[in-house]
């Protein structure tokens, strides 16, 4: 029975409050397109994406319009390149980028996530080539996104591979210099990367995973917001149950859209990620969350313990409302694409210190970030390698999406456009890891990955 | 099947006739009204059933959705599911 007061608050969640699906992304597996032609490889892999994909974007409106809910977002996300493509020399990886940006034009999707390598254990030669293309695919491209795991808990840190990135993060921010650097936002450094996450930039199709799958991540930090501003002064019992509740009813709605979405483009159903993603809107921001349940701005001392307890609520509320959940779940903390962020941040009230801080509680880690232009690689390369034994010893997810902004010194504004905002540039520790970076091989995996 | 309509804007003679008129046009058969007028604001929540409408769901929204904006309203139709979904277990 339809209740009334049911529908009022669906739709002013809706409404007033932001709610949307962030995503729905089709994971189309590239194992089948491998061959050591170039051209024959990007051809295959372009038919294949436009072909699996075809429809995802006109039944996203469909569902659109059948539940009144906005679907903002429709993306694919494919087999690592690094792996579907491990005969392709570097040159051949850059034509393979374009093919992807070409399927994705076809398909009128924002974004296609997959150009990527798993080497946290080492390089096979397509490893090597792939991310010897970077940056020229993220400056030659405008969709394609870029990912790359150099660690997990089970393997340890692969320091070759993050004295890598670095580099290619500075090479990518060079060339792509004439547009804020925006090449380093597509691009995200990971450890133990969820292998079903449907989240920008860095959704892949994993190895394990069907030929295709669909993914569904939902929003909604301003629905928590309000709930958590309705309730008023309530001790932290309260407070977690709140968020439970609004996190259950927010997955309910990707639940029953990653369902109708699976049966409409006859693709199984992956799973759910019930991630609270932010956007520069007003009012959808989890800084906006974290100062609702009393902290004077987002950075303050006792934010980190505010993170983990919405982080853990959202959770909690999610995993019952949807039969799969998966991918990065909980609470994003991107700065540049949170209103609430950018202005702690331009006041001076969050650090990347405190930032990082943060990252050992939410779902993913520093994201979004801009930084000097003139940082140094290995600077880059110690945030990188700070962040990421985060992940692997607390055997959780995190990663490093920074960009440092060509030209930009600290307090300088850097723009990225829609979705991805605008960013203060922040100030690092300027002293140098250098000689810790160099070193190279492998940091060993941590004694409580022995769990077999 | 139902779907709710939800039917927003400022006050005027006849808003529930012609929203009645494309229901009735489009085999949507109302089954409960809740409607309301505060300082000349207009709101209406109907819900009707859909099992019969001679047109594709996804048309209907668009034909109502027209409708209101001919007539300087918002009217919003939602499928009875994602009400279901997110407030019962």
């Amino acid at each position: 029975m339809l209740n009334m007061n049911d529908i009022l608050e669906t739709i002013h969640m809706i409404e007033g409050e932001n709610l949307d699906i962030r995503t729905i992304t089709m994971g189309i597996s590239l194992l089948d397109c491998v061959s050591e032609d170039e051209d024959r490889f990007c051809e295959k892999i372009y038919d294949k994406i436009t072909r699996k994909a075809e429809k995802l974007v006109a039944v996203g409106e469909e569902i659109e319009k059948m539940y009144g809910i906005p679907i903002v977002n429709k993306r694919v996300s494919v087999t690592p390149l690094a792996i579907a493509g491990g005969a392709l020399s570097r040159d051949g990886f850059v034509k393979a980028a374009k093919a992807l940006d070409r399927a994705a034009d076809t398909l009128g999707i924002n974004f296609i996530g997959g150009f990527g390598a798993l080497v946290h254990k080492g390089f096979t030669p397509g490893d090597r080539n792939l991310l010897a293309a970077i940056p020229q695919a993220l400056c030659e491209t405008g969709k394609v996104c870029s990912s790359v795991n150099v660690a997990s808990t089970k393997a340890g840190i692969n320091m070759d591979a993050v004295k890598q990135m670095g580099d290619i993060i500075k090479e990518t921010a060079y060339l792509t210099r004439d547009n804020d650097s925006i090449g380093c936002a597509k691009l995200v450094v990971f450890t133990n990367v969820p292998e079903d996450n449907p989240f920008m930039a860095g959704a892949f199709h994993g190895v394990g995973e069907p030929d295709t799958v669909i993914n569904v991540g939902v929003s909604g930090p301003g629905v928590v917001a309000s709930a958590i501003k309705r309730a008023g002064d309530c001790d932290f019992s309260t407070l977690a149950d709140i968020i439970k509740k609004t996190a259950f009813k927010i997955t309910r709605m990707g639940q029953l859209v990653a369902y109708e979405a699976s049966r409409r483009l006859d693709t199984p159903f992956g799973i759910v990620d019930l991630s609270l993603a932010p956007t520069p809107a007003i009012g959808d921001s989890v800084a906006h969350i974290l100062e609702g349940m009393g902290l004077e701005q987002c950075g303050a001392h006792g934010t980190t313990a505010a993170l983990a307890l919405l982080n853990d609520a959202v959770k909690k509320g999610g995993v019952m409302a949807s039969s799969h959940v998966g991918g990065l779940s909980g609470a994003f903390i991107p700065v540049s694409e949170d209103q609430g962020m950018i202005d702690a941040v331009s006041a001076g009230s969050l650090s990347l210190d405190k930032l990082e801080a943060m990252t050992a509680v939410c779902s993913v880690g520093l994201d979004m970030i801009a930084i000097p232009g003139d940082t140094p690689a290995d600077v880059i390369c110690g945030i990188i390698a700070d962040e990421i034994s985060i992940g692997v010893a607390n055997t959780k997810t995190t990663a490093v999406r920074v960009i440092p902004a060509w030209g930009k010194k600290p307090g300088d504004m850097v723009s990225f456009g829609g979705l991805l905002g605008y960013a203060p540039v922040m100030r690092l520790n300027e002293k140098s890891p250098a000689a810790f970076i160099a070193r190279g091989g492998r940091i060993p995996a941590p004694i409580h990955s022995l769990k077999n | 099947m139902k779907a709710v309509i939800t039917v927003t804007g400022k006050d005027v003679v006849g808003i529930i006739a012609k929203v009645s008129a494309a229901c009735a046009e489009n085999h949507a058969n109302i089954i409960d009204i809740s409607q309301s007028v505060l300082d000349e604001y207009f709101a209406m929540i109907m819900v009707v059933e859909i099992d019969q409408i001679a047109v594709e769901f996804t048309k209907f929204v668009e034909k109502m959705e027209a409708l209101g904006a001919e007539n300087g309203l918002v009217i919003h139709t939602m499928h009875e599911d994602v009400f279901n979904a997110m407030h019962h277990i």
